[in-house]
Parts: C-alpha cells; sequence; structure tokens
C-alpha cells in the first residue's frame, strides 16, 4: 500500500485538505480529485506544457510534479483566471486575437504566458518578440503556427 | 454588393474560444459517465510474429479488471475500406501497432497492471520493412486479408495518363529526372484520441462520444465492424484536440472500446497516452517518387512521368488512397500536355500511413516544384519565369479535366515573386559562415469539397425561436478551424441578427442532418453554401409575413440589425416580432428550414477524367532562410504566402489557418521524421520527434488572393490544406539557392545538409 499524506493547500481562492497517495502526480490530482478538467494531459513527460498549472506563482509542468509538494502552497489553475464573470486580460487577448484554434494547448499556453506576463510586471519590463517566444517554447501548438499567440501576449503589454 | 457586406470579410474572434481559453470546453479526456470503467490495449511486441497462444487468466483474476477480450472472444468483421484489418488480431501479428487483447478496469492504472499479466507467446518472423523487398516475387504475402491484382503486396494501385506521352518527349528540349524520398510524420494533435462508448443492454444501443471527423461514415463503418444496425449507434463528438486528417478513418481501439462496453454493459473509456499516440494513430504515407519532366526549347512544359511507391505498412487506411489527390498535382498543376502516373501502395511489417492535411499533395508538390527548379537549372532559364510561363489560367480544362472557372494561380506567384522581392535576393551570391537563400513553390488543391464518396454534400436546419434567437444545425464538424464562426457568421450577414444571437449544433448524429466529414478543406464551401440555402429558405416563411405587416412586398425588404425594414418607406419592425407572429397565429408555422447542398462537381471516371471539385484552390509561396554551414542548421526568415480564397470570409480565422499550416510544413521539411527501425518506432515521445516550438517560427506574410468563384458562399473556396502544401518545396528551394545544392529527401536535417556541402567540396 503507497504511503497516504495529508496536504493542505489553497486552490483557485479555494482552502482545501486532501490525504493522497505519495505517488500521485499534481496533474492527476487537480484532474481526478479535484475534478478540475481545464488542465490537460498533453505528453506526460514534460515536453508540450499543455498540463502547466501554476504553484506559488511560478509555472509548473503538473505532469512532473507530485501534488504532496503543494503541501502550503497556493495553485492556479484555468479555471482560477475567471473571476467576477470576466475572462483574465491574458484569456482575453488569445481569443481576441485568434491565439486559439483547438484550444487544446490554450489551458497550459493561458499559464505560461500569465507567469510570463506577472513577472515582466513585477520587473517592469517591456518584453521584445524574442523574448516572448522563448517564454512560449515550453508550450507546443500544433495548429496556430504560433504567430499569433505571440501577438496576443504582445498586446498585453501595449494595453 | 460585395462591398456592402456586414460580417463577412470582418475579423471576428471564434465564438468558441472563450469557453476554450478558460478550460471549460469539454474533451474526449475530459468526459466522465456514471459507473464509467477504463480501458487499455495490448499490442503486438513484435512487427511480425506468429501468435502461438494468448493466456488472459492472470489478468482476469487481478481485482478491479471487469473485462478481458482477445479474438476468440468477439464475432466482428475487419475493418478499412479493403476490409484488410481485424479489430483483435488472431494467429499471428503484422506490425507493431497490433492490437491483442483488451483489457476494462475499474481504474486507468489496474486496467495497464493488468496488461502486463497477459501472456503472449510468439513465434517471431522475419519482418518486410522495406516495400521494395516486399515487392519482390519471394517476399511472403504480408496482409492475408487482401492480395492485389497485380502484385501479392500491393493493396492499392493507381494508373493515370493524359497526352501524348511520346511525342511530347520527342519535342521535349530538355528532360530531367530526380528520385524523390519523403519520410514518416504525424500529426501530434495535442489531444490524443480519446474514445468513450455507453452500450445499453436495454435497448441495444450504442452511444460513442468520438473525436471522429467523419461522423456519419464513421457511424456505418462502426455497424459494419460490429454487426449492428448503424440507426442504433449515435456519435457524439465533444471539442476535438486537433484533427488534420488523423480522425478520418476508424481504428482499432474505437470498435475495441464499443465491445468492451457491451461485454460489461458499462461506459467504457480509452485515452491513448502520448506514447500510445505516437505508436498508434496513423501517419502520412512515406514514398519514393520518381519524377520525370520536360520542357520544350521555350521553357513549356512537355510532359511529366510518375512512379511512386509508397510504404503503406501493414494494414489499408486512407493514406493508400491519396494518389487521388497527389495525380492531379502532377496532371494539372501548371499547363502540361502529358501526363503519366503510377504509384503502388505496398504492404510492410511498418506502421501504417492514414490521410494528413494536404492527402499526399505535400509530397506531390515536393517532387514536382523540386523537379521545375532541376529542370530550369538545366536549361538555364530563370525559375520564377519558367513558373509563370508555365501557369494556369481562368477558363482552363486541365488534361484531366479540372475546370478552372476562377484561377489565381499566376496572381500568387506573381504576387509572392514580387513582395519577397525574389528575383534581387535569388541572385545574390552567397559567402562565409550563414548563406541566404529564397525557394519558390505553388500549389493547386480542391478548394470545393471531392466528390470521392456517394454524396458530397451537407444538410443544414435553421430555427429561429420566438426571441430572435438562430440555431443552426449543421451536418460539418469543428475540429479547431473555426467552421463554426464562418457559418454564425454568414448567418449574421444573411439575416441581419447580432452574431452572439447564433448558436451552432454539429455535434450530434442523432440530430444533425448527413454530412460527409470535416476533410477536403470543404466545410467552409460545402457547408457554407447549404447554410446559404436553408437561410434562403428560411427567409421564404419569413420575408411575407413581414412584408404584409410593412405593407410591402418581398423584394423591398432588408434584413439588418434585427430588424426587417422596407427600402421604400423606411418602416421597419422587430425580427422577434415577425417570427412570434409566424408561430402564433393561424395557420402557425414554425420558423424552421431544412436544406441539403450537393456540389456541381462530377464523379471522375475509371481513367480518373472528370471536374473532381466544385472550385480549386492556387497558392504561391516564397521563402526564405539562412543556413549555417558550420552546423549544418536551416533557420527559415520569411515565408510570403499569397494564395487563392476566392474571397476572405473571416480574416482572424483564415490568416490562423495559412500560420499554422506554414509552420506544420516546416516542421515536415526540417526537422520531423517518425523513426522507424526493423518496424519498431525509436523516438514517440515530443523530446526525439522534434515540432517546431515558437522560438522556430518565421515571420509570415500573407496575400490573400479574391478571384469571387461564382459556386463558393461570397466567392469563397476551401482554404485549410493548402497553406502547407507548398511550404517543404520552397524551404528545399531555398537551402538549393543558398549553398547551391540539392536536397530532395525530407526533413532537411543538419547531417544532410553537412553531407550534402561536403559531397559538394569533393566533387
Amino acid at each position: 500500500m503507497t504511503k497516504q499524506h495529508t496536504i493542505s493547500f489553497t486552490i483557485n481562492g479555494h482552502k482545501l485538505q486532501k490525504t493522497i497517495p505519495a505517488s500521485m502526480l499534481l496533474l492527476d490530482f487537480i484532474r481526478d480529485e479535484l475534478n478540475l478538467k481545464g488542465t490537460k494531459p498533453g505528453c506526460g513527460e514534460g515536453e508540450c506544457g499543455a498540463c502547466t498549472v501554476l504553484v506559488d506563482g511560478q509555472p509548473v509542468n503538473s505532469c512532473l510534479f507530485l501534488a504532496v509538494n503543494i503541501d502550503g502552497k497556493d495553485v492556479t489553475t484555468v479555471e482560477g483566471l475567471f473571476q467576477q464573470e470576466m475572462l483574465d486580460p491574458v484569456q482575453n487577448a488569445l481569443v481576441e486575437y485568434g491565439g486559439i484554434q483547438c484550444g487544446f494547448c490554450t489551458p497550459g499556453m493561458v499559464m505560461t504566458i500569465k507567469a510570463f506576463h506577472n513577472e515582466c510586471l513585477s520587473r517592469n519590463i517591456i518584453p521584445d518578440k524574442e523574448q516572448i517566444k522563448k517564454a512560449l517554447e515550453g508550450n507546443l501548438c500544433r495548429c496556430t503556427g504560433y504567430t499569433k499567440i505571440v501577438k496576443a501576449v504582445e498586446a498585453l503589454f501595449i494595453r | 454588393m460585395l462591398e456592402q457586406l456586414k460580417v463577412i470579410g470582418h475579423p471576428t474572434p471564434k465564438l468558441d474560444g472563450k469557453i476554450r481559453a478558460c478550460g471549460k470546453a469539454v474533451y474526449g479526456h475530459d468526459i466522465v459517465l456514471p459507473n464509467m470503467l477504463y480501458g487499455a490495449i495490448l499490442r503486438s511486441k513484435y512487427p511480425a510474429a506468429e501468435i502461438v497462444s494468448i493466456d488472459t487468466s492472470k489478468a482476469k483474476q487481478l481485482p478491479g479488471v471487469v473485462c478481458v477480450i482477445t479474438a476468440s472472444d468477439v464475432d466482428v468483421n475487419n475493418i478499412s475500406y479493403k476490409r484488410d484489418h481485424p479489430i483483435l488480431k488472431k494467429g499471428e501479428v503484422n506490425c507493431i501497432r497490433d492490437e491483442i487483447a483488451a483489457v476494462a478496469a475499474v481504474s486507468n492504472e489496474i486496467a495497464h497492471k493488468a496488461l502486463n499479466l497477459i501472456k503472449v507467446d510468439y513465434k517471431v518472423k522475419p519482418g518486410i520493412f522495406d516495400p521494395f523487398e516486399a515487392l519482390k516475387d519471394q517476399a511472403p504475402q504480408i496482409n492475408k486479408f487482401f492480395a492485389g491484382k497485380s502484385k501479392k503486396n500491393i493493396t492499392h494501385e493507381f494508373h493515370y495518363e493524359h497526352g501524348n506521352l511520346q511525342e511530347q518527349k520527342d519535342r521535349s528540349a530538355c528532360i530531367v529526372s530526380r528520385r524523390y524520398i519523403m519520410p514518416r510524420v504525424t500529426h501530434c494533435c495535442l489531444g490524443t484520441c480519446a474514445i468513450t462508448a455507453d452500450y445499453s443492454r436495454i435497448d441495444t444501443r450504442l452511444t460513442l462520444y468520438s473525436v471522429t471527423q467523419v461522423p456519419f461514415l464513421y457511424q456505418r463503418d462502426m455497424a459494419h465492424a460490429l454487426k449492428m444496425e448503424p440507426s442504433h449507434i449515435r456519435i457524439i463528438q465533444p471539442v476535438i484536440g486537433g484533427g488534420f486528417g488523423s480522425k478520418l478513418d476508424m481504428y482499432p481501439y474505437e470498435p475495441i472500446c464499443a465491445l468492451l462496453s457491451m461485454k460489461t454493459g458499462q461506459p467504457v473509456q480509452i485515452v491513448f497516452d502520448r506514447e500510445e499516440e505516437f505508436l498508434a494513430s496513423p501517419t502520412r504515407q512515406p514514398m519514393v517518387m520518381d519524377v520525370t519532366t520536360g520542357a520544350d526549347k521555350n521553357g513549356r512544359f512537355t510532359f511529366r512521368e510518375v512512379k511512386i511507391i509508397k510504404d503503406n505498412g501493414a494494414y489499408t487506411s486512407w493514406g493508400a488512397t491519396t494518389p487521388f489527390v497527389m495525380m492531379q498535382t502532377f496532371s494539372s498543376l501548371y499547363q502540361v500536355p502529358a501526363c503519366l502516373f503510377d504509384s503502388y501502395a505496398v504492404y510492410t511489417n511498418n506502421v501504417y500511413a492514414g490521410s494528413f492535411r494536404g492527402y499526399g499533395n505535400p509530397q506531390a508538390t515536393f517532387a514536382l516544384e523540386r523537379n521545375i527548379d532541376a529542370l530550369a537549372d538545366e536549361m538555364g532559364m530563370d525559375r520564377a519565369e519558367i513558373r509563370l510561363l508555365n501557369a494556369n489560367y481562368q477558363g482552363e480544362t486541365t488534361g484531366q479535366g479540372l475546370v478552372y472557372r476562377s484561377c489565381g494561380h499566376k496572381q500568387a506567384l506573381e504576387t509572392v515573386i514580387e513582395k519577397s522581392g525574389y528575383s534581387k535576393k535569388y541572385s545574390v551570391i552567397q559567402q562565409g559562415r550563414y548563406r541566404r537563400g529564397i525557394g519558390l513553390s505553388s500549389m493547386l488543391h480542391v478548394g470545393g469539397g471531392a466528390k470521392i464518396y456517394r454524396s458530397d454534400g451537407c444538410g443544414t436546419t435553421v430555427k429561429f425561436d420566438a426571441y430572435g434567437y438562430l440555431t443552426i444545425i449543421t451536418g460539418s464538424t469543428e475540429i479547431g478551424q473555426g467552421s463554426e464562426t464562418v457559418l454564425a457568421m454568414i448567418a449574421a450577414e444573411e439575416l441581419g441578427i447580432d452574431i452572439n444571437k447564433i448558436r451552432v449544433i454539429n455535434s450530434d448524429t442523432d440530430v444533425k442532418p448527413w454530412d460527409v466529414g470535416v476533410h477536403a478543406s470543404r466545410t467552409s464551401f460545402v457547408a457554407g453554401n447549404s447554410l446559404l440555402g436553408a437561410i434562403n429558405e428560411l427567409k421564404k416563411k419569413i420575408s411575407p409575413q413581414a412584408a404584409q405587416m410593412l405593407n410591402t412586398d418581398v423584394e423591398d425588404l432588408d434584413y439588418l440589425n434585427g430588424q426587417i425594414s422596407s427600402r421604400k418607406s423606411g418602416a421597419s419592425v422587430k425580427i422577434d416580432k415577425v417570427i412570434r407572429e409566424i408561430h402564433f397565429n393561424a395557420p402557425n408555422e414554425l420558423c424552421l428550414a431544412n436544406y441539403y447542398y450537393e456540389p456541381g462537381s462530377e464523379f471522375q471516371d475509371k481513367n480518373y477524367m472528370g471536374n473532381v471539385s466544385g472550385a480549386y484552390a492556387f497558392a504561391a509561396q516564397a521563402v526564405e532562410v539562412e543556413v549555417d554551414t558550420y552546423t549544418g542548421n536551416v533557420k527559415v526568415l520569411d515565408v510570403y504566402v499569397a494564395q487563392d480564397v476566392g474571397k476572405v470570409l473571416n480574416p482572424l480565422g483564415l490568416s490562423g489557418q495559412i500560420e499554422g499550416g506554414v509552420v506544420m510544413g516546416m516542421g515536415y521539411a526540417l526537422t520531423e521524421e517518425l523513426i522507424i527501425e526493423n518496424g519498431l518506432i525509436l523516438n514517440p515521445n515530443f523530446h526525439n520527434y522534434k515540432l517546431p516550438t515558437a522560438g522556430d517560427i518565421p515571420n509570415i506574410h500573407f496575400f490573400p488572393i479574391e478571384t469571387i468563384d461564382s459556386a463558393g458562399p461570397y466567392g469563397a473556396k476551401g482554404v485549410g490544406e493548402a497553406p502547407l502544401i507548398p511550404t517543404p518545396a520552397a524551404i528545399a528551394n531555398a537551402v538549393n539557392n543558398a549553398i547551391g545544392v540539392e536536397m530532395n529527401s525530407l526533413p532537411i536535417t543538419p547531417e544532410k545538409v553537412l553531407k550534402a556541402l561536403k559531397n559538394k567540396i569533393n566533387d
């Protein structure tokens, strides 16, 4: 029997306590235990970024992250960005600039961009196109060719 | 009239974008049904072997396992259009994908644990992994369910010809022959294959939550496989995480999932992980193409002679039929008086190929457009000039019988030549470590569906509710390409209502009318025309009522801003008020209409002659690259795209298709290859199968060309596949311009570039 751990954490602003096996991945915990299906399983090995969530504001591939490690931490998933009936500016930019086609990569893309946007704001940086592309390199998209996603991110800094 | 369009031609964000951005879209992976089990499939350990015995007893004993099936537990038909593919394999396995047994269990983990408890004894056989070996007389028959007419290991062959080949050869001033070798690449949909099957023993009905692109053909194929009544099968399509042609056929995991549900009486879900996706979802067709072409002394093309050997893999899927499209490129892209085309799809013990965006055309276009450069070079002609000289034209009927009612081929070429500064850049002599080059390519593709199946049509129902909101029930399918949005835009344009008052229902075979499926770049054209027809029928109900209310006649009405108004008097009435009058007053009618649209295309005859599509799309691309002669790395800098789209419907969706296609073509050209050795896949992961990332993307400059085809909705043609088709050839031509060596096999890896440079120095 796998050892069970009790963890306390915040998910999308709600405090929760759960007892889980030590081996459980954060991705499975979010999707199957918390039933938040917005976070997507894309490759299971940290290559595609579809499962990106924020842990204490930092983007992580939840498929490579053990759920027990969120103990005492603050987790945000794509569902957590939609607040007070409003899309987050990141979500809005992706919709408006056409950065979404099939949308399977979108939740991970949204979370990566959110973390990047926050980091740039806190350091008072307006990134150039190459820096934006670099920030998105860990998130694969097969539909859009990335061009409109890059444009959407650029737009976040113009507003 | 076109200038007055209020919605069409204006950038419109995807209507379904917000739910996708918020993680609320429900994909196949997200479905959970009460009492649902998890399915898993045991695949072959070897690409070629006899199955001596299968022992499932230990797996069955594992707590949590509900059901284990093998071929001997089921009564089913073979699948694939050649019926050469058993759903579960018995007696022998012929490729590494082969399904031997399947498990349903209370958790995914237990299902996979159970697979490890199934004991299979194999007697390993030497496999045949090279199609040229499979064609030899002494080769064994690989697929025992199907033997080709001319040779035992040919599953499908095509022969096409037009014109007098010998005569054209005799009058050629220059003839060039080349061999082109195309790799095995795969779709890499971000959403892997997923299905949930829910069989009800009470009413013997099967509901499938399936990511298919062709729900009605799939329903029929599933019924044949399971020996069921087609109408007892309901297909519900969840949001699809990418298609690109991969979901055009039904694969064994789908009827297997249905069988597990039928055996257990519980819903069962099968979701591939990424490794299984690489292993068991289809690929583009790898092939070897021998192409010989000629031109007369003025540079006019004279003939093309093409022989293609395709590695079909162990079973047949739609990959074997891609010559339908390939032969069009050889027979009809640029004017050519004679063409001889032969292709052979050959069984091997490799994984089988399916359909993939472009349907053989990226391969055909690569060979042809590389060959045109070789021909121009040989003749000392300008590579741009030879293309312009031979370009297709409006009003042309090609040797194959394709009728170009509208044609932007030459204009597309001229546009990219001018915008890219081709001629100037082409002649700059390159020296030093980094060398730049520029390449040209063009393409022809169906732009108004393709009459392959008995009907190439699409049905639509439109219905107004009493509040002026419209529901479009369309047979067509959304796979992310933006068809829902285009359809809503068309309805908003025609009925003058806000696009947010329109809903598109397109995901349930019990509800939606028939459609052949999302393929062949057909949805905006065929479903768009179908919707226009339905709206026309709907207006026949609404307009007389509105005319009566406004004391005028139906010809005098405008539908605008949620109102119907009289041009003469300026009086208007809200559209929902008119609808309520029709609904609630005698003779009490519904504001509902149906329409079935069939494109005006023809079936081709047995010689593949005929005007197979309702319209034809053309495009040209100019690509600028930089080659690092130290590392062999090729960087794509700028891509200039001019595409004859007929008419721009949604500029935002359109440029999204262009950019996505170009980058997909770039991956095919430079980095992607599913490496297979002795039937085994060596790189079934994103670490070693290199997709382009954001860091790799070039600047893409897009110039739509509007030729306003009279058959298309507002003049529009199909768009989706075209943008990736010319890209690999244009990249290879640019590399050739940069370093002076021909790259005739894909992908153009750094190793190949360095080797080519080394050989060039040694020459």
